[in-house]
């Protein structure tokens, strides 16, 4: 069995984001970049398989991205995928999601995978189209937002997660996509040995020129701070001052405080 | 300027949160007609056309054969502008047919733009206007970021087939575990999000809520962590709620959390990051570290 996992590097949600130069991205510099969280819980139930399996399946980290993805790629490698692919490309946030997935689809053709796991969206962009479109490229089932996952002989069982707490039994037969929801399960922390271990696995780079042939189909035309609301009261400095504050408001603006 | 509408049909139920594609048509000043896999005895309340396939035919979840549907309906309406609910019927459903379509997809569009839309970014601490190349379009809409708009009136209903085979198979659903915490009734509801920091922290937040009579919430973050149960859970996910007063302590604001409190009478956030996105729609927003914040203003109300 071969499964694929694809991974997006992210920059940390808390940072300050600035429009880069062409105002059409963020800004690079002062950002901490990580794993996209939803892609931790893809890499993880892609080793769980595995590791079910009796260590039989190959898996296969692959993210698309400057050299700075090569992080999060050994990350994966720590905890416990096979070997790495990085699709090089300097210019991917220029990319729409197509032009992503066609890239992907273009590496992972010729290497038919039985099972591909991505994260349900990344936490910068959220478009929640790359899982999909692959699979749709590939001509094979896909299934978004699982939060349970089941693998025996061949086929497939997941939870989706629906809105209001509802969720969906889904069946699939391999070749087979999954996208994956935050929750599926506990992703694990590399350990000192795997790290070390990690560092022995082969990381392949691909320039996308060689896989990449397809246009954009949706352009950024701006990068930009929403308005912000007007109205809200902003308490800041020493604590024991900004609680004396708070109950002023709450006293005088709400009804609720015995 | 033409609009596909596409309806979600759950548990037999034509959701409401359908008519608020009819308030994105009415925004770009387009006409409309709609596809819906539903019920004969559950109609939009609309006087336009409604391509109706049955869902006892064809399944609520039965993305390939629902696909197929909607690309046998583009071919009759050839409309500019295909449009789901950024939902997880609509973000599994909308790509699909962008890629049999070879058309560009927008996801989670908040608004209207010169020459195109505006899309969140960064955990909606961002915003991009992105420009679509060719048609037709799809796009989702973020719930919420649209009005309920229903048009009244009786659909010109055109029943709609296809044939094929499904590529995933509907098992069933799970119903939402019963909830033995009610959030919906309280007046006051103090919710801890990631920002708490650890789950030994937890009972701190608890500690505010009961001090201020009301009950615990949380984000969807400490609830897959295991550090609060899942019948606490604030969200799309979880319950909606509207109570007088949330305090929102150490959560950032992701979408799904405030599609399920931006409804409460007064909303206190306390954050250290005075960007985040909850900073959107609270009252008041405390720049604080949660945990000095907290058993501070809890320590206050006890005296």
């Amino acid at each position: 069995m071969k499964i694929l996992v694809c991974i997006k590097q992210v920059p940390d949600m808390e940072s300050r984001f600035k429009p880069d130069s062409a105002g059409v991205w963020y800004s690079d510099t002062d950002l901490a970049f990580r794993m996209n969280e939803y892609d931790e819980y893809a890499v993880e139930q892609a080793v769980q398989l595995k590791e079910q399996l009796g260590g039989e399946p190959e898996v296969v980290v692959l993210s698309v991205g400057p050299d700075r993805v090569v992080e999060a790629l050994k990350k994966a490698l720590a905890m416990g995928c096979d070997r790495a692919v990085q699709v090089q490309d300097p210019a991917a946030h220029l990319k729409d999601p197509w032009q992503i997935a066609s890239a992907i689809a273009a590496y992972a053709k010729g290497e038919n995978f039985n099972l591909i796991f991505t994260g349900l969206q990344s936490q910068d962009r959220g478009s929640a189209q790359v899982g999909v479109t692959l699979a749709e490229i590939l001509g094979i089932a896909s299934v978004t937002t699982i939060v349970g996952f089941e693998y025996a002989d061949g086929s497939v069982t997941v939870r989706r997660e629906l809105e209001g707490g509802l969720k969906a039994r889904v069946q699939l037969k391999t070749p087979a996509l999954v996208t994956c929801q935050l929750g599926l399960n506990v992703p694990r922390y590399p350990t000192l040995p795997n790290i070390m271990k990690a560092k022995k696995k082969e990381i392949l780079t691909l320039p996308v020129g060689e896989l990449l042939h397809e246009e954009a189909r949706s352009v950024t035309a701006s990068f930009y701070a929403p308005p912000k609301k007007s109205g809200g009261i902003v308490l800041e400095g020493d604590v024991a001052v900004q609680v004396d504050q708070l109950l002023d408001i709450l006293r005088d603006k709400t009804t609720v405080l015995r | 300027m033409k609009t596909l509408l596409i309806a979600e049909c759950r548990e037999g139920k034509f959701l409401d949160t359908n008519y608020e594609l009819f308030g994105f048509a009415d925004k770009l000043g387009a006409t409309s007609a709609m596809v819906l896999v539903g019920r004969q005895d559950d109609l939009p309340a609309f006087a336009g056309k409604l391509y109706l396939a049955d869902a006892a035919k064809f399944g609520e979840y039965n993305p390939d054969l629902h696909k197929k549907l909607i690309l046998a309906t583009v071919d009759q309406e050839k409309p500019d502008y295909i449009v789901f609910g950024h939902t997880s019927y609509g973000w599994d459903l909308a790509p699909r047919v962008a890629a049999a379509l070879k058309a560009p997809q927008l996801s989670e569009v908040v608004g209207v733009a010169d020459g195109g839309f505006e899309l969140p970014s960064c955990n909606m601490k961002m915003r991009r206007t992105v420009k679509p190349q060719g048609t037709p379009v799809l796009l989702t809409l973020q719930g919420g970021a649209f009005p309920v708009l229903k048009p009244g009136g009786t659909p010109q209903v055109v029943p709609l087939e296809t044939a094929g085979e499904p590529g995933v198979n509907f098992l069933g659903y799970e119903p939402a575990v019963a909830k033995d915490v009610n959030l919906s009734k309280a007046e006051i509801i103090v919710s801890a999000g990631r920002g708490i920091g650890k789950p030994e922290n937890v009972p701190a937040i608890a500690a505010l809520a009961k001090a201020l009579g009301g009950e615990l919430g949380a984000s969807r973050p400490v609830v897959d962590g295991g550090w609060v149960d899942h019948a606490h859970q604030v969200g799309t996910t979880g319950q909606t709620v509207s109570p007088k007063l949330y305090i929102a302590c150490g959560i950032s604001g992701a979408i799904q959390h405030l599609a399920g409190m931006k409804k409460s009478g007064f909303i206190v956030a306390i954050n250290k990051d005075k960007d985040a996105p909850i900073g959107e729609v609270a009252d008041v927003l405390v720049v604080a570290d949660v945990m000095q914040f907290v058993p501070a203003l809890t320590a206050k109300l006890g005296k």
